[in-house]
């Protein structure tokens, strides 16, 4: 049945656990929608029928409506489209908030090809590998312009902006080769920007890890027993461990749970922190960037604001290196275990 | 060529013939014949002349955009390259969208109709400011030579939407073509600014608020939002061309700078534009109902409220094409629910339309055949609208086909259709002239056809998954790619059918006499073409609301 409906829509396959959500309700609101022009297209026709003109001077009656008539006339759309939108924002909801035990990988835009890096893993561009019946959490930035990230299959999409992060998630429901498109108008090949999200069977996939980080080994192995200057592909972690010594930031903020002139990055990531302002938010990836890009944006309580901003020092993937490296300090007391339902916050 | 339908009136120069029956007024010489000199035209400062000259540019820019559209379906026969580079291409999209809406589809109804129509049927003389209504016209022309100055000199490719740090990036000439839209933005406030004094102090006397034709109503909405809106469109383009030019960095994240911002920014604006556009176009539709089937407007306070309605949410709607742009959930939740007020407010009025044809006297004419058109685009078009703003359905769709193909659906086609059907109710008012029937009616049917055939497979385009602005695409898309081009050039076809009878008609149709369609809409009760002043003789008086076609009482005489 809603494989004819697809068919006769031209929806793409049915991929993620999201599509099933949004298919159906496409149905519902393209259904009425359907209806609703035909019904006025209809009885527009039968009125230009039934009164036609006979003489051409007729007088007409001179009809108003009651106010009930002009009630229904408001009410019974705005029911619908009420009705639409609880739908709707409910599942957007869902899909704005990630389960907590969803596995990250970071996206990045770039004129014009996709780069995906995963914390603990490999790189790679415009092929995206993904297990099957898990959720996967996509970190989006841009390293030059704007950049959407659409996968039709899966239903997702969002935008990628240089210097902040945006997040999404899908859960992919079988194995197979989905494509990616750019839908934000990018420049000259932004009709290219495509790339391929491969979905597969848990196994597999882990299979696969195993293959890439022999691969990574082998490679650094490489290196050192060769003599050239050619750096190792080093992680993320690591990467950033180097980037926080370089770039000043441990001048300011320590590593070890001592406060400094900043914030310790020891079990920062996760942590609530209070605001100067009153509120509290919680530490999550987009706030990280935002306190390195913006760092004044929100200010936590018993510090100054004397942080530089690292707008347009920190290339994209740099930001998401030290925020990896930030990740992996973690206290004791940061849960491991999977959630039941949405933790994070939406970004921003 | 066209044979007109009665060719007598031959030679029978419009304002000298009597056919409407009423005395002639033969020493008050119509506004066409009155001054024919190049200078009394460009220097003219009364609004009949300003709407035509304004109507003339219109056309000219819809046949220019007409071209790019077209040149951009030919592309997309073809999943690869098919007659142009992808360079040619993003500037033929780019150039094809600021001409129609800057150029076209903004100033189309309100400047020519509006000029033209609101001061006859407000029973005055003139607009309130004629020589800044003058002024508008030209700073519009500025504005548009500027444009296309730019758009020869380097052209862009930023779409029309000028999406940051894009446009602040790329190598194109965006600067002058900006700064264009920004000389333009003033013609639209002085435009809007004229027509609210107008409505406010010059209405003749009988002419109460609730007395106003619906049209008159709809362009007084419209003008709220161009002079409340357009000064931040005027701004951000402003501060665009500063961003490109000076490296301000209000925009670009490299220099601490914010491209979210500048969408709030041009959404704030740019939303409401849609309804600069099709408000107009509503109010036109109210007055061609009602004179067609000869019916009082069924709920005429709501039609007349529901247009404020619309102006004030419209304001408020803007985030709605930021959903996926790392704007929050609440937010797009609070957008969401707006977004659905202005489905509402545009319900009212599509009952009240279809309630206004029952117990009508319906002559079935080809502005009627528009108005047909018109309700199947704008109920269609609009609820694809609400289908957007329901934002989960908005994270596939956005920034796909489905989006060009609902905004060409309710933007384009309601604008259009409105603009076509106002084109050929007032013809005869305007010229003095008739176009032929047939010929009418076929190209109307034509072009309702061929819309539908254009846009229609961009729907499915959408869905399927096909983004807009795409130079290649794969093959996937092609066979409702080539549907839809074939639909365009049916589209087009019915424009060229348009032109000829139109233009044959404007020098050899029959004369139509005052009021042909024997409308009661106040305009119809000055001559046609009416003579300079508008109105000969002592200030006209309004006793009836508009479009009442009630018969009248025994002992009142009354003509038509
Ligand atoms: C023959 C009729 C038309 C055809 C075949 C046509 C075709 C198209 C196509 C294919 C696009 C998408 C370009 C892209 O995103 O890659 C487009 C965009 C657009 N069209 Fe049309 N169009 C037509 C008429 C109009 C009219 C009459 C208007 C306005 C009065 C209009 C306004 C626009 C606008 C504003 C855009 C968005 C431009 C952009 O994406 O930057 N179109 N049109
Ligand atoms: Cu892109």
């Amino acid at each position: 049945m809603s494989d004819i409906a697809n068919k006769i829509l031209f929806l793409p396959e049915r991929a993620s656990t999201f599509a099933e959500r949004v298919d159906v309700l496409h149905y519902f609101v393209v259904g009425t929608t359907m209806v609703m022009s035909a019904g006025v297209g209809l009885a527009a026709l039968f009125f230009f029928f039934r009164f036609r003109r006979r003489v051409p001077n007729q007088t007409t009656e001179y009809v108003v409506p009651d106010l009930k008539t002009e009630f229904l006339f408001v009410s019974v759309p705005l029911v619908f489209f009420l009705v639409w939108f609880a739908i709707g924002f409910r599942d957007f909801t869902w899909v704005t908030t990630p389960p907590k035990d969803a596995m990250d990988v970071y996206v990045m835009g770039k004129q014009w090809m996709w780069k995906f890096a995963y914390p603990e893993g490999p790189n790679g561009v415009n092929v995206l590998h993904v297990p099957a019946n898990r959720p996967v959490r996509l970190l989006i930035t841009s390293r030059d312009v704007l950049h959407s990230f659409y996968v039709p299959a899966f239903r997702i999409k969002m935008d990628a902006l240089p210097g902040r992060y945006t997040q999404v998630w899908f859960e992919a429901t079988k194995p197979g080769t989905y494509q990616v498109l750019c839908t934000e108008y990018c420049g000259l090949s932004h009709s290219k920007m495509l790339a391929e999200v491969v979905v597969l069977a848990p196994e597999d996939f882990e299979e696969w890890l195993k293959e890439q980080q022999r691969g990574r080994l082998q490679g650094r192995q490489d290196a050192l027993a060769d003599t050239s200057l050619v750096p190792p592909v080093a992680r993320m972690a690591e990467q950033g461990e180097k980037l926080t010594a370089t770039q000043g930031c441990l001048k300011c903020h320590t590593v070890d749970g001592a406060p400094h002139v900043g914030p310790t990055f020891l079990g920062m990531y996760d942590r609530q922190e209070k605001l100067a302002d009153g509120q509290t938010i919680r530490v999550d990836e987009a706030y990280i960037t935002q306190s390195m890009m913006d760092p004044g944006a929100h200010l936590v309580v018993g510090y100054q604001n004397v942080m530089p901003t690292y707008q347009g020092k920190l290339q994209g993937p740099e930001t998401a290196a030290i925020v990896e490296y930030i990740k992996t300090l973690r206290t004791a007391n940061v849960r491991e275990v999977s959630s039941e339902g949405p933790a994070y916050d939406p970004i921003q | 060529m066209t044979p007109s339908s009665s060719p007598t009136a031959e030679g029978v120069l419009p304002g000298h013939d009597d056919a409407g029956g009423h005395d002639g007024h033969h020493h008050h010489p119509n506004y066409l014949v009155d001054g024919t000199t190049v200078k009394s035209w460009l220097l003219t400062i009364d609004h009949k002349r300003i709407g035509l000259m304004f109507l003339a540019s219109v056309l000219f820019f819809f046949l220019i955009g007409g071209v790019f559209a077209l040149a951009v379906r030919v592309e997309l026969l073809t999943p690869g390259p098919t007659v142009m580079d992808a360079m040619t291409y993003n500037r033929a999209f780019t150039l094809h969208g600021l001409i129609m809406i800057f150029l076209f589809m903004i100033p189309a109804i309100p400047a020519a109709f509006g000029n033209f129509m609101l001061p006859l049927m407000l029973g005055a003389k003139d607009v309130a400011f004629p020589r800044l209504n003058l002024a508008s016209f030209y700073i519009y022309v500025t504005g548009a030579l500027l444009m296309i100055w730019g758009m020869l000199n380097g052209g862009l490719d930023t779409g029309w939407t000028f999406y940051t740090p894009y446009s602040t990036h790329t190598t194109t000439t965006v600067a002058p073509v900006l700064f264009g839209a920004f000389v333009i933005g003033f013609s639209s406030i002085a435009t809007g600014l004229n027509f609210i004094v107008t409505v406010h102090t010059m209405r003749a006397p009988g002419i109460t608020w609730f007395k106003l034709p619906l049209f008159v109503w709809a362009i007084y909405a419209t003008s709220c939002i161009q002079v409340l809106a357009t000064p931040v469109i005027g701004l951000l383009t402003l501060l665009v061309v500063g961003e490109n030019l000076f490296s301000f960095g209000l925009f670009d994240p490299a220099r601490g700078g914010d491209p979210v911002l500048f969408q709030h920014l041009f959404w704030f604006y740019s939303h409401p534009a849609v309804y600069i556009m099709v408000l107009p176009a509503f109010g036109v539709m109210s007055e061609v109902v009602a004179a067609f089937s000869r019916k009082n407007i069924f709920g005429y306070r709501a039609v007349a409220y529901s247009s404020l309605g619309i102006a004030f949410v419209g304001f408020f709607a803007w985030g709605h094409h930021m959903f996926v742009s790392g704007q929050s959930t609440f937010d797009a939740g609070i957008f969401g629910v707006l977004t659905m007020l202005v489905g509402v407010f545009t319900a009212i009025k599509v009952f009240n339309w279809v309630g206004t044809v029952y117990k009508g006297a319906v002559d079935f004419r080809t502005p009627f055949a528009y108005f047909c058109g018109f309700l199947f685009f704008t109920v269609f078009g609009g609820m694809t609208g609400i289908a957007v703003g329901t934002v989960s359905l908005d994270m596939p769709w956005h920034d796909t086909y489905f989006v060009v193909a609902h905004f060409h659906f309710i933007m384009v086609g309601a604008t259009l259709m409105a603009f076509l059907a106002a084109f050929h109710y007032w013809f005869p008012k305007m010229f003095g002239r008739m176009y032929h029937e047939g010929w009418g009616l076929v190209s109307a049917a034509l072009i309702i056809l061929g819309f539908n055939a254009t846009f229609i497979p961009q729907f499915l385009l959408g869905n399927y998954g096909m983004p807009r602005r795409y130079y290649e695409y794969p093959a996937r898309f092609q066979a409702l790619n080539v549907a839809s081009t074939a639909g365009a050039t049916l589209l087009a076809f019915g424009f060229v059918i348009v032109a000829i009878y139109l233009t044959y008609a404007l020098f050899y149709g029959r004369a139509s006499g005052k009021n042909p369609w024997r409308s009661k809409g106040y305009e119809w009760l000055s001559e046609s073409p009416p003579p300079t002043h508008n109105f000969v003789g002592p200030q006209p008086t309004f006793p009836e609301e508009p479009h009442y076609y009630v018969a009248p009482k025994k002992d009142e005489v009354k003509d038509v």
